[in-house]
């Protein structure tokens, strides 16, 4: 038994050894690949209770209630009970919609969230898919996700639905450029685009440290930009409740709205890990220069800690904007990105690029 | 784990919808009613199709974001390999930008930026 919380690697490695002791090889494999993806789906299930819960409770602390109460200690079944009412009501056809499309949404939805989780880095040796291009994976695969929510608009043939999803495609596409931007402006520092180089970089310093303020700036973007990204906060005109009743998943009843549910909230979880990720070091502990003593009392808490803790930290920010900030038109945010993060984010590159020329990073 | 294994989380995510929507299309009590299947626009019954031409105020946008999509994808190589090309790197990089950030300005001027 090799278990060690502060690197995974012995880990995997002696549930591997065990396997392929017991069954030949193929079936060690296969095992395998099923035991990653129950763990990976039970994963998904909890993170997403865990947000739906947490936004509750968040939002009721911040509007002065007390938030769901009722089911289990402090209500944490709430989502649980939710789940099971969500997974037993009905599923309602629409007449007039295009079924194939109006069903094939919510499996969009869910791949693009599922397949971007795939290449985070949780801690030292529990690293599902280290490909070299991790985080242009990340990038391409999440932004599928806008793909089911313009088919669920238009295949509901419900004019909200099709409002919302119009504009929720303005918003992605838009604010798409700023996320791959600000990531860039990242990676032009650590030269890497493979996750766990990226994080292995910043082992003395995080880059938010590191990058003087072009790194600064592009954390700042990164994050409003994604905030946008997940039809979030200030940026829900997708969904806005009070003018198209709930905009693209209008007509999704059951478990096929749960599944949008989820995905957004899976969604807010990814923007924040990655963020974590490439700006507050990942599973990295927190290091201060030469200070002996203290960096020691940080490298004792384990990575995997460090992640989830920063993840939460940057989530719970998310939270906050949403319910302090009022809701944008759809004008006020197209001129927020067209006009503002995009020439401030090329000239925010260009400053980085020069950074490191001169080497005046740490 | 080697990176075909992406596949795995490709068929984890059509398992975990579908047997959900098998399951959730079985077990629930349903009932049929003709109202039910009907587009629900605030109650009131719902006047001709929803697909008809409609005026997308965002075409503007959708262009300039495929131009600066694609910029994004050329500055991806160029970011990794930044560090080890030099002055040379960052003087292509700026005449690129500049390109691209005349091509903004024209498009703010002619107008293009704002919504309808």
């Amino acid at each position: 038994m090799a278990f060690n919380i502060y690197d995974f690697t012995s880990f995997t490695e002696w549930i591997d050894q065990g396997l392929r002791s017991v069954m030949s090889p193929a079936w060690a494999v296969i095992t395998e690949l099923a035991i990653i993806g129950i763990v990976f789906l039970v994963f998904y299930a909890l993170i997403g209770l865990i947000l739906v819960y947490a936004e509750r409770k968040i939002c009721a602390f911040i509007q002065c209630r007390i938030g769901p109460n009722r089911v289990g200690p402090y209500g944490i079944f709430q989502t649980i009970a939710d789940f099971i009412k969500l997974l037993m009501k009905e599923l309602i056809h629409i007449n007039k919609a295009d079924k194939l499309l109006f069903n094939l949404a919510p499996f969009i939805v869910i791949i693009a969230s599922f397949m971007a989780l795939s290449a985070i880095p949780f801690a030292k040796g529990l690293h599902p898919v280290n490909l070299n291009i991790g985080i242009f994976f990340i990038l391409a695969v999440s932004s599928m996700g806008v793909v089911g929510i313009l088919l669920a608009g238009w295949s509901s043939n419900n004019k909200y639905s099709l409002i919302g999803a119009m504009r929720s495609g303005a918003q992605i596409v838009s604010y798409e450029l700023s996320v791959g931007l600000s990531i860039l402006t990242a990676c032009v520092l650590i030269g890497s685009l493979q996750l766990s180089v990226i994080v292995e970089s910043q082992a003395d310093g995080w880059l938010i440290f590191k990058g003087h303020i072009p790194a600064v700036i592009a954390f700042v973007i990164y994050l409003i930009a994604a905030t946008a990204e997940t039809n979030r906060g200030p940026f829900d005109l997708a969904e806005a409740e009070s003018e198209l009743t709930a905009g693209f998943h209008t007509e999704y009843s059951g478990i096929k709205f749960a599944f949008f549910f989820l995905a957004e909230y899976m969604n807010m979880f990814l923007v924040a890990a990655i963020a974590a990720t490439i700006f507050w070091g990942g599973w990295m502990p927190f290091h201060i220069g030469n200070w002996e003593g203290f960096n020691r009392v940080m490298d004792f808490i384990p990575p995997i800690i460090w992640f989830f803790g920063k993840t939460v930290v940057i989530i719970l920010i998310m939270m906050w904007f949403k319910w302090t900030f009022p809701r944008l038109r759809i004008d006020q945010l197209l001129t927020l990105e067209w006009k503002y993060l995009l020439p401030i984010n090329l000239i925010n590159i260009l400053l980085m690029a020069l950074i490191v020329l001169l080497g005046w990073h740490f | 784990m080697t990176n075909e294994s992406l596949i795995l989380f490709f068929i984890v995510a059509v398992v975990l919808v579908g047997a959900a929507l098998i399951f959730s299309s079985l077990a629930p009590p349903s009932s049929t009613n003709p109202q039910k299947s009907e587009t629900y626009e605030c109650g009131i019954p719902t006047k001709g199709t929803t697909w008809l031409q409609f005026n997308v105020g965002y075409y503007l946008f959708a262009i300039l974001f495929l131009v600066f999509d694609v910029e994004t994808v050329f500055i991806f190589p160029w970011a990794v390999v930044m560090k080890e090309l030099g002055m040379v790197a960052f003087i292509e990089i700026v005449i690129f930008f500049f390109i691209l950030i005349l091509g903004l300005m024209y498009a703010w001027k002619k107008k293009a930026l704002i919504w309808e």
